[in-house]
Formats: structure tokens, C-alpha cells, sequence
């Protein structure tokens, strides 16, 4: 399986999508489409013509603003057609910037309001201990979001339940709204973090690379008896020149229709 | 007097060894709450986040989201507030069967004082959509409502005094979770009363009656959201006239409730309740007595409510 290919698909997809609308979340969309790349064409246990098959891996998009890059990944993959993707936030749609499980096929768990959709994956992997199907579950949390208290809460907790089939991902862009994560309130120094929180923990230098995410959760599926956080240092609107130069205004902002296709034409060329 | 704390033990007991998808979680609060005897029986299901509501909540809702079926266990203000957003998204939105239980609402947290009282619990949760509200008045209805409320799908708020509760109910008494309960017929006024009031309330109507020959009408709403409309409309129909008595801040409680409800065919309307204020430390009976909400504070409600539909 071609996974460059598939990776770009999906960059060239979530644009077309947030493209239709005119504006979203789109440097945090970039930053994470390697690793969705990797979990839904290579490692999850699914069956998109049965998205809510019993004993299945689940997947949480805690960061739920990051939706219109997982809607590319599920489509992509066959949970519903591409065009429902140019439906993406018009009024109606299965498909609402933040994930909602209710609405959209193959999304496992409603996200947005941050900080509570990686409890929610912790809950889910207690869940699937308690019934003993031996699913997998997997979580993208963001480095902004880590700044939410819940999030070590359900660090902690998880970790005293020796969650070892939870494999989760900090999208380490080092960007949020207002500014550089580690200059609003500084998230950092993040693998330590979760190392005295009791977790596994891999580095990704480069979080944006096919092969080296690959290894990291391949090196993590190996873990036993803590959950593993991988830690991606990645970039913030990764693979679209203009949103990788914006750099915190990347978080969301407005492109027209000849720079959508721009960018189309410089990730079909990369 | 039925202990509350020692019904709600023993039905989530006997809901747990009937269904294997029944789980607890508890956050630092199963001694007071009664439940930490249930670890032993099922130790894989009952479990403990610690001093961690909000994530005691969405972890709740991720479980429910594998068919699980989870209840939760904090104070009342730390079920609701703390949690609220909680309860609003990974809850409430997201469509998760989670029930929640709030102890001691109100000023049945006595020595606990003023920040641990939920006055505006029932406020909170009443204005997040897709909520049900329940709050017993003795341990019999909590015993009845505990296996209705397990098998209805959805997210419900219970909200009851962990200690003593003088049970008047009967022992046949049936429940039906989303009608209120016409405890007493009567004519000349209705009081609406949820929870810890509404059995003297109801000694107090059989006073009223004997001693001054009025007539009330006493309703049992169990059930804040949704509210039984048609019973209060009918009941006031014929009153024309309404007393609410409740455990809460008279804003965003079963005061504001009944109003909404009655604001179709408006009749007067008087209020027993905590009256906008924050809540002290103290014993029920002081507490009755600060919060304007002893007995004799009912009758005079009942008075006011009497005169005000000449």
C-alpha cells in the first residue's frame, strides 16, 4: 500500500473539504495526517462497511477541531463517499468541524470542548479491559490541549489501571491561538511529563514522517503494562507553504478557491 | 427512616450482579456515599478516578460509548458544577447513557458548609439539554425509581440526602418516572415539592386540613426534567393556586420549572426554597430555619398562595 500517496490524498482532501466552506482549522489539520495515515491503512482493526463492528480499534480525535482531517482519512478509506466532504459545515451535515460520533460514520467519540475526549479514550480502553475483547484504542491529543487540567487527570488515572492497550499521540506543533504554546503557559518539557505520569514514552523528531511515526507505534504496540503517549514533533499546517509561513495564524484562517488549488498542485508536486 | 446511601448500595448490588455492564466509579466519596462495600463484590466494575470529576465524567461516557453502563458518585455541587461541561459534551451531546448521582444537595450537607451545599445543581443540569432530573423523597421511591431509571436510556442527574429520609411511602408503591405523584387530593391549593420536604408537606397538609379545614393538594415532582405538565395543569385547574417547595435556589430549580410549566394557564404561585443565598454550616433544623423553609415558613407559603388567588 502506497501510504505517501494516501497521505497526500488525504492533505489534498481535507483542503478541498475546508476549501468548500472557505475557512477552518487548517494548520492543525496538516500536522496530523501522518499518523492518521499510519493508524487507519495500517495498524486499526476496522471494517468501514461496518463502522460500529463490535471489539473493533477505536480512534479519539481529542484535539476535535482537527474533524475535516480525520473526515479525509475516513473517506479515503471508505466509510462514506468523498463528496459528502464538500458538505463539511453547511448547515445539516453529518460532517460538523468537531467530531461528533452521532453524525459521521466511523468517528468513535464525540470531541471538541478540549481536554475531555482523551478521558473519554482512557474510559474506552477501561471499557474494553472490563470486556475483555482486546481492542486497541488510540488517541491525538494537541500540545495547546495539554494545557487543559482533565488531560492529566486522565493521565494519571490511566496509568494507575495499566491501560497498556492505549496508544495516544501529542500533535506537537508548539502552536495555539494566541500565540506559542510554550509562551502562554508552557507545556513543555511533554515526554518528561508523561514519564512521571507513569506512561510509556516514545519521540518522534520528526512527526510528519511515514517512517518514523510507523516506527514509533510499531515499537509501541510491543509496550506492555502502561499506556504509551508518542510524542510527535510535527509542524503546525504541514506540506501547504502558505500555511506552514502563517505559523500560529495557521490555526484556522481563509483561503480562496486559487489557493486551495495551489496548494492542491504543491502537494500533488512534493 | 430509610438510609439512603445503605438503598442505593444495595440496588446498584443487586443491578450489578444481574447485568455485567452495570459499572460504578466513585471520586474519593464511596465511604460517604455507601458504595465502598461493592468493591469487594465486583472489583473490575467498581472503581475510583479519585479527586478527578471531570474526568470521572468523560471516562464515564467513554465506557458508555462501548455499552457499558456506567453511574457515577460525587456531592451534588461536585456532580453538577464541577463536571458541568462534562455532563454537557461527553454526556449530554455526545448522546451517553452515564448515570449520575449527587449526594447531599442543598442544606443536607449540613457540617459541610456553604461551599460544599449545591444549591444550583438542578439549574445546571436543567438547562443542558437532553437531562433528566430525579429526586426522591424517601428511601421506598429510591428503591422503586433505581431499577426504573437503570433500564431507561439515557443520561439521568439523581440528586438525595446520603443519611436518613423518613419513609412514608407504602410498600406496594409503583413508580413511573415521568409522572409526578398526587400524594394527597385537595382543593383549595397545590404545593409542588420535590425531595427532602415533601414528606412534611404532607404531614403538614393532613394539619391544615384537620386543624383549619384547608384543603391541599400535594404533588410529589419527582421528576424536575422533564416535568410532569399535565399533572401540574390539572391539579392547578382546579386549586388555582401553586406552592413550589424544594432544596435549592429558588432560581433555575423546581420553582422556575413549575412557573414554566404553568405559564400556559398562569395561576398565583409562591415559593419555598434557599432564596438566592449562599449556603452556611449548620444542622438541618438551623438550616431549615436561616433558609426561611421550616413549617411554619410552608403554612405561611400556603397562606400567601391562598390569598393571593382572592
Amino acid at each position: 500500500m502506497d501510504l505517501l500517496k494516501i497521505s497526500k490524498d488525504i492533505r489534498i482532501d481535507l483542503l478541498r473539504s475546508i476549501g468548500s466552506v472557505g475557512s477552518g482549522h487548517i494548520g492543525g489539520c496538516l500536522s496530523i495526517v501522518e499518523v492518521l495515515t499510519l493508524l487507519y491503512f495500517k495498524y486499526m482493526r476496522i471494517d468501514p462497511s461496518t463502522p460500529k463492528m463490535e471489539g473493533r480499534d477505536r480512534f479519539v480525535l481529542s484535539k476535535g477541531h482537527a474533524g475535516p482531517a480525520l473526515y479525509a482519512t475516513l473517506a479515503n478509506r471508505g466509510y462514506f463517499e468523498k463528496d459528502m466532504l464538500l458538505t463539511l459545515n453547511k448547515g445539516g451535515t453529518k460532517l460538523p468541524s468537531h467530531c461528533d460520533m452521532n453524525k459521521t460514520p466511523g468517528v468513535d467519540m464525540t470531541a471538541g470542548s478540549l481536554g475531555q475526549g482523551f478521558s473519554c479514550a482512557v474510559g474506552i480502553a477501561k471499557a474494553s479491559k472490563i470486556v475483555g475483547d482486546g481492542a486497541r484504542v488510540y488517541a491525538i491529543v494537541g500540545d495547546g490541549e495539554s494545557q487543559e487540567g482533565q488531560i492529566w487527570e486522565a493521565a494519571m488515572w490511566a496509568a494507575g489501571q495499566k491501560l497498556d492497550n492505549l496508544i495516544a499521540f501529542t500533535d506537537n506543533n508548539k502552536m495555539q491561538i494566541d500565540g506559542y504554546t510554550d509562551e502562554i503557559s508552557p507545556v513543555s518539557p511533554l515526554a518528561d511529563k508523561w514519564r512521571a505520569f507513569g506512561w510509556h514514552v516514545l519521540e518522534v523528531a520528526d512527526g510528519n514522517s511515514l517512517d518514523e511515526v510507523d516506527a514509533a507505534i510499531s515499537e509501541a504496540l510491543t509496550l506492555q503494562g502502561k499506556p504509551v503517549m508518542i510524542v510527535l514533533e510535527t509542524v503546525k499546517g504541514k506540506g501547504v507553504a502558505m500555511a506552514e509561513a502563517k505559523g500560529v495564524g495557521s490555526h484556522s484562517f481563509a483561503m480562496s478557491p486559487e489557493e486551495i488549488e495551489a496548494a492542491i498542485e504543491e502537494i500533488r508536486r512534493s | 427512616m430509610g438510609q439512603m446511601r445503605e438503598v442505593l448500595a444495595k440496588c446498584l448490588e443487586e443491578m450489578m450482579r444481574k447485568d455485567p455492564k452495570v459499572v460504578l466509579i466513585d471520586s474519593d466519596l464511596a465511604s460517604a456515599n455507601g458504595t465502598l462495600k461493592l468493591r469487594k463484590l465486583f472489583p473490575e466494575r467498581v472503581l475510583d478516578v479519585g479527586i478527578a470529576e471531570q474526568n470521572m465524567a468523560s471516562v464515564a461516557a467513554g465506557m458508555a460509548s462501548y455499552g457499558l453502563r456506567p453511574y457515577i458518585t460525587s456531592f451534588a455541587p461536585f456532580a453538577t458544577r464541577r463536571l458541568c461541561d462534562q455532563m454537557a459534551i461527553s454526556i449530554a451531546y455526545a448522546k451517553q447513557n452515564v448515570k449520575i448521582i449527587g449526594t447531599d444537595p442543598g442544606i443536607t450537607a449540613e457540617l459541610n458548609g456553604g461551599t460544599h451545599m449545591g444549591i444550583e445543581d438542578i439549574g445546571v443540569v436543567r438547562s443542558i439539554p437532553g437531562m433528566t432530573i430525579f429526586e426522591p423523597s424517601d428511601s421506598v421511591q429510591l428503591a422503586a425509581a433505581l431499577p426504573v431509571i437503570d433500564s431507561y436510556v439515557g443520561p439521568v442527574y439523581m440528586r438525595f440526602n446520603r443519611r436518613e429520609l423518613a419513609d412514608f411511602h407504602g410498600k406496594d408503591y409503583q413508580f413511573d418516572l415521568f409522572r409526578a405523584d398526587v400524594l394527597r387530593e385537595g382543593t383549595d391549593v397545590t404545593v409542588a415539592a420535590c425531595g427532602l420536604l415533601v414528606g412534611p408537606v404532607l404531614k403538614l397538609a393532613e394539619k391544615l386540613y384537620a386543624e383549619e379545614g384547608i384543603s391541599v393538594e400535594v404533588l410529589d415532582v419527582h421528576t424536575i426534567k422533564p416535568i410532569d405538565e399535565a399533572t401540574l395543569l390539572a391539579s392547578t385547574a382546579k386549586t388555582g393556586c401553586c406552592v413550589t417547595v424544594e432544596n435549592h435556589n429558588v432560581v433555575g430549580g423546581l420553582h422556575s420549572a413549575v412557573l414554566e410549566a404553568l405559564a400556559k394557564k398562569p395561576v398565583p404561585c409562591t415559593k419555598i426554597g434557599i432564596l438566592d443565598r449562599s449556603g452556611e454550616v449548620g444542622k438541618l433544623p438551623y438550616l431549615r430555619e436561616a433558609m426561611k423553609m421550616t413549617d411554619e415558613d410552608i403554612v405561611l407559603a400556603i397562606k400567601e398562595a391562598l390569598a393571593l388567588k382572592k
